[in-house]
């Protein structure tokens, strides 16, 4: 049995006998719309090509009325509506001592993004807006406020961000969860949500 | 981490009834005869051909995906050096992911082998009486025989990918890094669903058979004590680690019950946060053409109420550093891009390869972990350079596979056959006069040979094949004299 101190050791012997430099990552983010309203529209043409849905409240409509007319087909009276927003009241509050599996009968999970990613179509999210991760997995259909103005042009930009470094958990959602392991036949819903939906919030 | 292309669909129109081909297993101590398990894959045309449609498709998609990006290639240089400086700075960066990891509440243990790794995750569940564990698709528990030595100790190991979960109910190995079950048609899921969970055996939709695995697997998913992922990445700088799925499956194994076991190879380490732009950027394009996989989940500490633990894997990883002709495959991300444009890969199928690492990726780590068992493997290629073309990572991996070829001849670690070929292939290709002579013979011979000669029990692959066309231009040195050679000063005549 080799240890941590034999494992290292192994290493400063064997490892290649040149030391080569980090190379410096640019952003390579100059070809991106400078104002929201440009970064929007990329990130809409990805979101909706990996799977995901934008719903745009109509004037004067409250968000509560938004998430129902989106997932209208999906819902019905009884529908458990877990929400971590203000905004949207919701009928199952989500406690960050909830048991994870007590959150199995969520029909949709309400959360609030961090910010998103205009290349990949992606929202984040940390355990704060989580509150309880497993609720963005478990339940069927995920619904994402998203600021407009807190769209990252692409991941290097993404990554010189601090979330990671002080979150426990930090996650890209980009879409619903998918497979096409039969077939290469694209299924939506494998094993986590079925959809997902970004409202923005201005 | 298989992902969709919304805009296609490749299920087959009709139903399939040509039974799945399965190549035997090698015993412990035998040689894995990749020749002959591919010539009974290519006996089964509908599987054969879906499969070499299927796999390319995923390369097409790539190359699509890679088109988008102007920076593409400058990704490739960057990813290849940042994982030079890592792993020529390996001991360090380790030391820092660990010391960070500890110093964010994660236990952190490390494992000089498979037996090493298994051993200190069953010591783990048993600490905490666990009995049921819901598992996140990871190449190096496979690596490590991790399930077969759980289920020999009473645990059971639910796989929570839906390919690999295919895999498991039908007692199969997974063919290939990124989608498990690609080898298989959707008849064939549909007998392993109908026998293992109970679906109806004349249905073999795709959207149905995954819709009755999600139903099957939730309850295990609620109930279960203990969740465990491998990691794509781990990052130095925080000490946490990135898992790359399709499905969320890791971040149900993850969040749902409150022990996370990791399992990590030391060869995962990156050094800064800022270096994923780049790996992320270029994995799952290369792997199949989307730009990220629908969940990018970076852990770095427990959960509030849960506990987590790494095991950091070395497994004959530290000692391949040392090895001046093939450290650098330890750069490998695991896309699986390599295998998608391989023609042997393709048209044999993953299972052929006997072995956890499968394609071009398997010909380069497979000898290194049992060089006698995969002494063939290095064979099984037409060293076209594809697969060096399509690395995101930039290894010279066709020239590893030739490197390959030559060790295990040195070590009399081949079959005499391959062995003679392979003498007067070296002797020929260390002449570019002889070299081209031979290939222009062989064109000949190809328009001339007698069928016997070229479909003989000895040409696994003539045997089901018919050989390429020679084109009417000759070699490419032929053509290269003809159509460039008194366009360009500068071309010197025998420069190989
Ligand atoms: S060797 Fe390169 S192409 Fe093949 S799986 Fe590894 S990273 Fe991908």
């Amino acid at each position: 049995m080799r240890g941590r101190n034999e494992i290292l050791a192994d290493i400063r012997a064997n490892k290649p006998k040149f030391s080569a430099p980090a190379p410096d990552v640019p952003n390579y983010d100059g070809d991106y719309p400078a104002d929201t309203a440009g970064l929007q529209g990329r990130f809409i043409a990805v979101l909706e090509k990996m799977g995901g849905a934008w719903a745009e409240p109509e004037a004067g409509e409250p968000l509560e009325a938004t998430l129902r007319r989106a997932l209208a087909d999906r819902l019905d009276a009884n529908s458990i509506i877990a929400s971590n927003v203000g905004e949207i009241k919701g009928n199952r509050p989500v406690r960050a001592d909830d048991t994870p599996a007590s959150l199995h009968d969520v029909d949709v999970a309400v959360l609030r993004a961090r910010f998103g990613v205009a290349e990949t179509g992606s929202v984040c999210f940390t355990e704060a807006e989580l509150t309880a991760n497993a609720v963005a997995y478990l339940a069927q259909h995920l619904v994402v406020l998203l600021d407009p103005a807190a769209i990252e042009t692409n991941l290097h930009r993404a990554y010189r961000r601090d979330d990671y470094k002080t979150a426990r958990y930090t996650v890209f959602h980009t879409g619903p969860s998918a497979t096409a392991d039969i077939e290469g036949v694209l299924v939506r819903g494998a094993q986590g949500v079925r959809s997902l939906t970004v409202i923005p919030v201005r | 981490m298989s992902t969709p292309d919304p805009n296609q669909t490749l299920n087959s129109a009709e139903a399939v009834h040509e039974a799945q081909p399965k190549p035997a297993k090698a015993r412990p101590g035998q040689r894995v005869d990749h020749a002959g398990a591919a010539r009974e894959f290519l006996h089964s045309p509908v599987h054969a051909q879906s499969h070499d449609e299927r796999v390319w498709a995923m390369r097409q998609r790539r190359d699509t995906a890679m088109e988008t990006i102007p920076e593409w290639e400058e990704l490739r240089d960057l990813a290849s050096q940042i994982k030079t400086h890592a792993l020529t700075h390996l001991d360090k960066y380790l030391e820092q992911f660990a010391d960070n990891a500890a110093a964010n509440g994660v236990h952190v243990h490390w494992a000089g082998d498979a037996a090493d790794h298994n051993r200190i995750v069953h010591e783990i569940f048993t600490r905490h009486g666990v009995k049921k564990v819901i598992k996140s698709k990871s190449m190096l528990m496979e690596e490590c025989g991790f399930r077969h030595y759980m289920e020999g100790v009473g645990i059971d190991i639910v796989e929570t990918d839906l390919g690999e979960r295919i895999q498991q109910l039908d007692k199969e190995d997974p063919s290939h890094v990124v989608v498990p079950a690609v080898h298989k048609m959707r008849s064939d899921v549909s007998q392993v669903f109908a026998k293992t969970l109970g679906s109806d055996p004349n249905n073999d939709d795709a959207h149905y058979l995954t819709e009755q695995q999600r139903q099957a697997t939730r309850p295990l998913i609620l109930d279960a004590d203990a969740g465990m992922t491998g990691a794509n990445f781990a990052i130095a700088e925080t000490g946490g680690f990135v898992v790359c799925t399709n499905e969320g499956n890791a971040d149900l194994s993850a969040n749902v019950p409150n022990l996370h076991v990791a399992s990590i190879g030391i060869e995962k380490i990156v050094p800064k946060l800022s270096d994923l732009g780049v790996f992320i950027r270029l994995l799952s394009r290369s792997a199949l053409g989307s730009p990220i996989t629908q969940y990018t989940s970076h852990f770095r500490a427990p959960k509030s109420g849960g506990e987590m633990h790494i095991v950091l894997v070395d497994n004959g990883r530290s000692k391949r550093l040392a090895d001046e002709r093939f450290w650098s495959s330890l750069k490998c991300i695991r896309c699986g891009a390599c295998m998608n444009t391989c023609p042997v890969f393709r048209r044999s199928g993953g299972l052929s390869y006997g072995a956890t690492y499968t394609g071009p990726l398997g010909l380069i780590l497979d000898p290194s972990i049992d060089a006698y068992r995969y002494s063939n493997l290095p064979f099984a290629s037409t060293l076209n350079g594809s697969c060096t073309n399509v690395c995101p990572v930039k290894i010279n991996i066709h020239e590893q596979i030739f490197e390959w070829r030559q060790v295990l001849a040195e070590d009399d670690m081949i079959p005499w056959t391959k062995k003679s070929t392979l003498a007067a292939a070296g002797r020929t290709l260390a002449s570019p006069r002889a070299y081209r002579t031979a290939i222009k013979s062989a064109h000949s011979a190809l328009k001339h040979l007698p069928d016997w000669a070229l479909y003989n029990k000895l040409n696994a692959w003539g045997q089901v094949r018919d050989l390429p066309e020679v084109p009417a231009e000759g070699s490419f040195h032929d053509w290269y004299r003809k159509h460039r050679m008194d366009q360009s000063e500068s071309a010197s005549g025998d420069s190989e």
